[in-house]
């Protein structure tokens, strides 16, 4: 308890050498540090998907009742889901594309696990507007797939940016066949 | 205001447009604050703290809560059950509150020992009465929000005080409500004015300092600063003071969280709102007590209720009902007798507002009823008048130097009549 520790000794060249304070204030400051970013995860870690919400991730679709050349549109995780029963015509389009000109390359196959089966998110890649395509009637684009209205994006039947603003494909989420009929999203 | 000069230029570019940095400088750096300040004076800083507090878990719990009522309850279990960490952020709001209470009564009791509330610093107590009862307010409507049992009793009875005025009363209740009992709308409306006081707590909570920082802190032996001699400045001396009471505050505050987080509430509250059944045994949360005590004490409602409020009013104007030109109870030995009987009144009356009101409780709160204001009404301005008070120090360094009980002849005043 000499005073002297309490003051900033001297070097013989004039430097402070830490002493017994100055380790004190660095510890006090390292745990009020410490607490604070304990006390502000929790607050800031709250702001991500609760329990509940993450408990609703998947859903399940039949899939039996859409007939060739029909779209359905479900909700999963609070977007739309399109799910399209393709045409052979559209099939063979979409594996006729030459994939290396494409923006975001990628081939039908890994984008589809059955052909005839194409499942995406319909958020156009953009900015987030739902495309056009999914009923008969709506406009579908230069290549017949989908159509954003908002920017102009056309998407083919394969759901692959074509022509327009937006950087990559329409995203397919993840899904597995739970039988010949019904589909697990999520 | 001499400008200090600050070491990095950043900071000395933008404190000569815009001198936020002097300001703080001023107010927490080198305020000269009394040398003799004990740990009483703590509890201005964690009140602070605990408003803080408040105000960063209310906003985030606001986040996930639901202001309807159908939803209020599930909403309120949502937060405990599936919301990241939501127990822990709502369990510290809830107990946060009830800190705050013991930190203001604490704060609140310190200025009635020391004789804060004194000329010059009148406005500084009224501010803090202010915000007492901008605070009473904002708990009371907070803890309507969960919707439970508690919550809607509680809130259909302290609305019903206001049907106790003549002529109008029951027209301003059906205001409050926004219907015809305690409802959706009422539910609404509390949720928007609980998130709206806070605020305003906060903005008279700045006109406080402001007052506060006009003469200075009171100190213990009561007696004004006569210069440098008698002060030491705020930062390191007070800030590491007040950091310590901190670190004890967030203790204990984290030992009823994580241990006892249920201690201080009511388990009826658990129960979703019933507007067909009443509890058994309602009562306010405990820091309501000694006034709920007083509501009931009186067999008359509009009584009860004007007692109630007079029991706050009176606050208003404690600083004219005790003219005593010495301020600390160190020096006025009849009326620390009768602060320490007023302590043990106030307590008994936060005991016996938590009984039922039967049998010997009425007759015991009618008696601390009685106290409470003859203690401010008769007891106080009586004393200013007949109190044989004891010699002062002449100065705060004389008695933090010497030692003020070793040298009495030397270091007091000569003993006077007031």
């Amino acid at each position: 308890m000499a005073k002297s520790n309490s003051k900033k000794k001297l070097t013989s060249a004039g430097v402070h050498e830490p002493g017994r304070r100055d380790f004190f204030v660095v510890a006090t400051y390292a745990m009020a540090g410490l607490g604070a970013a304990s006390v502000a995860w929790p607050l800031i870690d709250q702001m991500n998907p609760a329990a509940d919400t993450l408990a609703l991730a998947n859903i399940e679709v039949d899939i039996s009742k859409i007939v060739e050349g029909q779209s359905i549109t479900v909700k999963w995780r609070g977007k739309p889901v399109f799910i399209r029963h393709r045409t052979a015509d559209e099939i063979t389009r979409a594996n006729a594309t030459e994939i290396n000109n494409l923006r975001d390359p990628e081939s039908d196959q890994d984008r589809a696990e059955k052909p005839q089966l194409l499942v995406l998110v319909g958020v156009c890649t953009h900015l987030g507007c739902v495309p056009l395509g999914q009923k008969s009637g709506e406009v579908r684009g230069e290549y017949d797939g989908w159509f954003c209205p908002c920017h102009g994006s056309h998407y083919d039947t394969s759901g692959r940016i074509r022509k327009g603003p937006a950087p990559t494909n329409l995203a397919v989420p993840p899904y597995s066949y739970l039988s010949d009929s019904v589909i697990r999203i999520g | 205001m001499s400008a200090h000069e600050f070491k990095s230029p950043v900071v000395r570019w933008i404190d000569h447009r815009l001198p936020v940095f002097s300001m703080l400088h001023h107010t927490a750096h080198e305020y000269p604050t009394p040398k003799n300040l004990n740990y009483m004076w703590n509890f201005g800083s964690l009140a602070g703290l605990s408003l803080a507090i408040m105000i960063v878990t209310g906003i985030v719990l606001a986040m996930s809560y639901t202001a309807h009522v159908d939803y209020a309850f599930l909403s309120v279990e949502r937060i405990m059950r599936d919301v990241n960490h939501g127990w822990l952020i709502r369990y510290i709001h809830m107990n946060t509150a009830s800190f705050f209470f013991i930190v203001i009564y604490l704060h609140m009791f310190r200025g009635l020992y020391y004789g804060s509330y004194k000329a010059p610093r009148e406005l500084l107590w009224i501010l803090g009465v202010v915000i007492f009862l901008l605070m009473m307010a904002t708990a009371f409507m907070g803890y309507v929000l969960p919707w439970g049992q508690m919550s809607f009793w509680g809130a259909t009875v302290i609305t019903n005080l206001f049907s106790a005025i003549p002529l109008v009363g029951d027209s301003i209740v059906t205001l409050l409500w926004g219907g015809f009992s305690v409802d959706n709308a009422t539910l609404n409306r509390f949720f928007s004015l609980h998130y709206l006081m806070p605020f305003l707590i906060a903005g008279v909570v700045v006109l406080h300092i402001v007052a506060l920082h006009r003469f200075g802190s009171n100190n213990p032996i009561g007696i004004d600063s006569t210069g440098p001699q008698d002060t030491i400045s705020f930062h390191p001396y007070y800030t590491i003071k007040d950091v310590f009471g901190i670190a004890v505050f967030l203790l204990l505050l984290a030992v009823v969280v994580f241990f006892f987080p249920n201690a201080m509430g009511h388990p009826d509250n658990y129960i979703p709102a019933n507007p067909l059944q009443t509890p058994a045994h309602i009562v306010p949360e405990w820091y309501f007590l000694p006034f709920y005590a007083i509501l009931r004490a009186v067999p008359d409602k509009l009584g009860g209720v004007l007692l109630m409020f007079g029991a706050i009013a009176v606050l208003f104007i404690l600083p004219w009902l005790d003219k005593s030109p010495v301020r600390s109870a160190r020096f006025r030995p009849v009326f620390r007798i009768f602060f320490w009987l007023f302590l043990v009144n106030a307590i008994a009356l936060g005991y016996l507002g938590g009984k039922p009101a039967e049998g010997v409780y009425v007759i015991l709160s009618r008696i601390a009823t009685a106290w409470y204001f003859v203690h401010f009404l008769i007891i106080l301005p009586l004393l200013s008048v007949f109190e044989t008070t004891k010699p002062l120090p002449k100065s705060i360094a004389e008695p933090v130097l010497t030692g003020f009980s070793s040298a009495p002849e030397k270091a007091f005043a000569a003993p006077r009549r007031l």
